[in-house]
């Protein structure tokens, strides 16, 4: 899909110490670099390599993704909520471009 | 503890219980006699029924399903002003929700004008060419999927409910001619597969009774959403049989036989299948 659109489920609000899970989705073709076009040529790699997650700047989730994952990729994760802010997620493409979101979580 | 609380007691319990009914009644798999239900008419079922759990899971779940991406992509299409005329689509139906409800359950209909059938993805690009000047999407374009997908989800837990009386039965009657019809190097109908031997094997996979009413679905392996005109085209391909064009009247009429097959299952669309 031409437009790159991130998507992320994540609460507003949580008690202190509580256990949230945030999900994510990003439509991404995850072009493996193994297959041939319709002329036999390579169809060169293109991948989302890297997520990360920081609250106020500081990394709370990273993940590498390799050629084998699939279109699309969905990563959830399991977050302990310890301090509001702001939640900003980054996918890392191949090509160098970057793709953001950010939420913002209020802990009480 | 006063009688109202326990009363309150009772009915949180019910309320529980009932919830828990409800998670039971689809997707156990140990073994035992699984409950569809909606997903299960008569003798009809879905194509969910023939998922595995982690499939049906990543349907469940509206954030989970990739399918909603291009839904999104669908929702901005129905609003925004395209073609000669400037005009989109909510400038004429208003808002989707309630314009659009239970529309995708009729579809395909006869069109009198064009004296044939006309699925959904035929009707958007007329409303895009008559009523817009805009050019039509292309077939199997992000956009034509997203703005279908959109159409049909507001149909969803619907059932369809195809009419193949009056002036749509001939039509049906050369769908259902097309589905017994043996083709491809294989010699197979889709009966063969889908009627006679609906839930036994091909090989590693279980044969589903082909029920449509899921589509646009995002499928695994596609790992895109997918028409179901590009599903006849595989099942064409599997055969060996020449598939037939995106939009034919062969598909198109064939597409009024296999929705008739499906009348009564709910609408599901965005579907996930494998």
């Amino acid at each position: 899909m031409a437009k790159i659109r991130p998507r992320v489920k994540a609460p507003k609000k949580a008690a202190m110490g509580e256990i949230i899970e945030i999900k994510t989705l990003i439509n991404h073709a995850m072009e493996s670099g193994q297959r041939k076009d319709s002329g036999g040529n390579t169809i060169p790699r293109q991948i989302i390599n890297r997520f990360v997650v920081t609250l106020n700047g500081r990394e709370v989730f990273s993940t590498d993704l390799f050629p084998s994952v699939s279109a699309n990729p969905y990563v959830a994760f399991f977050l302990k909520a310890e301090e509001s802010g702001d939640l900003t997620f980054t996918w890392h493409d191949d090509d160098g471009s970057v793709y953001e979101d950010t939420k913002s979580i209020e802990v009480a | 503890m006063t009688t109202k609380a326990l009363a309150r007691g009772a009915l949180g319990l019910l309320a529980a219980g009932a919830v828990l009914t409800a998670g039971a009644a689809i997707g156990s798999d140990d073994g035992t006699r699984i409950h569809w239900g909606p997903y299960k008419v008569g003798d009809k079922r879905s194509g969910y029924t023939y998922a595995g759990a982690q499939t049906r899971a990543m349907q469940d779940d509206d954030f989970q399903n990739p399918a909603f991406l291009w839904l999104e992509r669908g929702a901005d299409i129905w609003e925004t002003a395209a073609g000669e005329a400037g005009k989109a689509c909510a400038d004429c139906h208003g808002e989707a929700e309630e314009a659009l409800a239970g529309v995708a359950t009729r579809y395909p209909i006869h069109d009198e004008a064009r004296g044939k059938l006309m699925n959904i993805e035929q009707r958007i690009n007329w409303c895009r060419e008559e009523q817009m000047g805009a050019a039509p999407f292309k077939w199997e374009s992000e956009d034509l999927l997203g703005i279908t997908a959109f159409v049909k989800n507001q149909s969803k837990g619907m059932p369809v409910a195809v009419s193949i009386d009056g002036p749509a039965r001939p039509f049906w009657e050369q769908g259902k001619a097309f589905y017994e019809q043996r083709r491809g190097q294989l010699d197979m109908a889709c009966t063969h597969c889908h009627v006679d031997h609906a839930g036994t094997m091909i090989r590693a996979e279980t044969l589903s009774q082909g029920q449509v009413n899921g589509f646009p679905t995002y499928r695994l392996k596609w790992q895109t959403l997918g028409s179901l005109h590009r599903r006849f085209r595989g099942c064409n391909k599997n055969i060996r049989a020449e598939p037939y064009a995106y939009g034919s009247d062969e598909y198109v009429n064939l597409e009024l036989y296999t929705t008739w097959r499906s009348n009564g299952l709910p609408i599901e669309t965005p579907s996930v299948r494998k």
